[in-house]
């Protein structure tokens, strides 16, 4: 076990690092309101977050990461462009015999910046680079963006592409429903067993003979969904060779100058992936002039798409086997929006876990 | 002593009654009708404790008893996957939670519809789509593995059916045995909304003390109930 101290003091150590680099050093509460982590992540944050009532607030939440509450000091009282650094305890619940911290200290480092983005992304990668060196992590990237970016310009409804674009930090979710979109996976019995249903009659008279009227969803609402589940129905699948081009961008792993090359060759047949992938040069330039070897840059196009995200763009990691990761971080101009009431700005960041590194630097000791 | 949890009323304390019965293993209240305590006849080292079915989950977690009689529903709510161990299925108490919808829902048919049900009414209304229940692990167990998003759950600890029709929720999740009631309140099972079913079932503490005595008092009770020889 590593003393706390010995956290607390490499925590504080890569905090003066941080603000050395230009952060202003900010405080969060570490008793949140439950309702915006839980109107942001759903339901499903109360398997990983720390639930508590308060009599007075209501039903708050042990701070699960410093993102939500730095982005909303930020979105309601910061000049830009701004960058933020942060230390302090974070609390997530862990599956029983894990081993795994449930409360450990997190330092962070947050760029609000409208300028030349990839910029700020290779500003943010290298900062942690260099103040991990010497622990022998592997470092993995990715780029939400893209992927995105291949979902909005698919041949299909708005409908589905929004379906997809819903589920893209689910996985599972995704895949499935791309199967279903291309035809790869039949239409569900029970789906089918609903068409049949509605073309009984008109969705009115459907609800009409379906007795009593119970709850806050409307007939209208009922009725335009069941009118859009016909027209989905009618809708042809999303062509093989443009389906076959995502499946293959969501399984691209690569040295990240060769993923380029690979999605400069995919871009011409998948013309919407083109502002992305230039996003993406412009980055590993500029990773580049920051001596990053962009060669060697481990990329995959998938990473980063896991449950209880938000990442939109750039995504890193620094890992080291049988080891939560080290440090990690990301692009979320999206979120920026969500907890901004309607502003908006880009922003980009990342945490370190001081406790992993004190474990590292006293192994190696 | 082996200690084993049982239901302390109503029906379920009674096929439990007649469950070990069936084996040779006699249990009954003893005192008055109130009273909270029992006997058991045609076995050595051990002894019932009445408890609510809700309670014995706890119990079994924390080793206070060896042995407990109560729901999967209740145990696989309330405790982690390998806190208890199951001895036996006893086959009554049969019981299907599950997730139910508005009747005039023509266009829900699936978890899938659900969700993208979910997603539209988010929108609409500005909140998220709210579900009741009382099992709120489970069901999110549940939708967190069909990748469902854009919903709530609303604690709702008795009458959940008629949540619908109060006003305090969009659908449920409960349990439903005949699936009348939920009828009667104009509510409809998703044709995949089969969360878990349910039934009474013998488990086996791993938290309590088993001493060389328990274990032999276990083994001879397990004979006699023609059930698995070793608690786990």
């Amino acid at each position: 076990m590593t003393p706390k101290a010995a956290i607390r003091a490499e925590g504080e150590r890569l905090l003066a690092a941080f603000v050395q680099a230009g952060a202003v050093p900010v405080e969060a509460d570490i008793l949140q309101p439950a309702g915006t982590l839980l109107d942001l992540y759903g339901e499903d944050i109360r398997a990983r977050a720390y639930v508590t009532d308060d009599p007075v607030r209501g039903e708050m939440m042990l701070r699960p990461d410093f993102t939500v509450p730095v982005v909303q000091a930020h979105m309601a009282h910061g000049a830009e462009p701004a960058r933020y650094a942060y230390l302090g305890e974070v609390f997530r619940k862990q599956a029983r015999g894990s081993g795994r911290a449930s409360e450990y200290l997190q330092v962070g480092y947050e760029v609000f910046d409208r300028n030349a983005p990839e910029v700020a992304d290779a500003e943010v990668f290298a900062l942690f680079r260099d103040l991990l060196g010497g622990l022998d992590l592997r470092p993995v990237t990715g780029d939400i963006g893209i992927l995105m970016a291949a979902v909005r310009g698919l041949e299909t409804t708005e409908r589905r592409k929004a379906a997809l674009l819903r589920h893209v930090w689910r996985p599972a979710r995704f895949k499935a429903l791309l199967d279903r979109f291309a035809g790869r996976a039949p239409v569900p019995a029970g789906r089918l067993a609903l068409l049949e249903r509605l073309k009984a009659g008109s969705p009115m008279a459907l609800i009409e003979e379906a007795g009593s009227f119970v709850g806050l969803r409307g007939p209208d609402e009922i009725a335009a969904r069941a009118e859009a589940l016909v027209a989905d129905a009618g809708t042809s699948p999303i062509k093989a060779t443009e389906a076959a081009l995502l499946y293959d961008l969501l399984s691209l792993e690569a040295p990240a100058g060769h993923a380029l090359s690979h999605l400069r060759g995919i871009a011409p047949m998948l013309p919407a992936i083109t502002p992305a992938v230039d996003r993406f040069a412009a980055r590993l330039e500029a990773l580049a002039a920051k001596g990053v070897d962009v060669g060697t840059l481990a990329f995959e196009a998938s990473h980063g798409r896991t449950a209880l995200e938000y990442y939109d763009g750039f995504v890193f990691s620094f890992l080291k086997d049988g080891m939560p990761p080290v440090a990690s971080g990301g692009r979320y101009d999206a979120l920026t929006a969500v907890l901004g009431a309607g502003a908006f700005i880009p922003a980009v960041g990342g945490v370190i876990r001081p406790g992993l590194v004190a474990r590292l630097k006293g192994a190696a000791a | 002593m082996i200690r084993v949890g049982v239901p302390s009323k109503g029906r379920l304390m009674q096929d439990c009654f007649d469950w070990f019965g069936a084996r040779g293993v006699v249990m009954r209240r003893s005192g008055s009708d109130r009273e909270y305590s029992g006997v058991v006849e045609g076995v050595e080292g051990v002894v019932p404790v009445l408890l609510s079915a809700g309670e014995i989950p706890r119990e079994l977690a924390a080793g206070r008893i060896h042995l407990g009689v109560t729901g999967s529903d209740l145990v696989r709510e309330q405790l982690g996957a390998d806190e208890v161990a199951e001895v036996a299925k006893l086959g009554f108490g049969q019981a299907d939670l599950v997730i139910a919808v508005p009747n005039v829902w023509i266009d829900v048919e699936t978890v899938d519809d659900l969700d993208a049900a979910a997603a539209a009414f988010r929108k609409t209304h500005g909140h998220r789509l709210r579900i009741a229940t009382k099992y709120h692990q489970l069901v999110r167990d549940f939708l967190q593995a069909q990748g469902v998003a854009d919903y709530q759950l609303v604690d709702s600890q008795g009458a959940t059916e008629g949540t619908v029709l109060n006003g305090t929720a969009e659908a449920i999740a409960d349990i439903t045995s005949s699936g009348e009631t939920l009828r009667a309140n104009h509510l409809r099972i998703l044709s995949d909304g089969l969360i878990h079913s349910s039934q009474a079932v013998l488990w086996a503490s791993r938290a309590a003390e088993w001493s060389a005595v328990d274990l032999a008092a276990y083994r001879s009770l397990a004979e006699r109930l023609g059930v698995s020889g070793a608690p786990f």
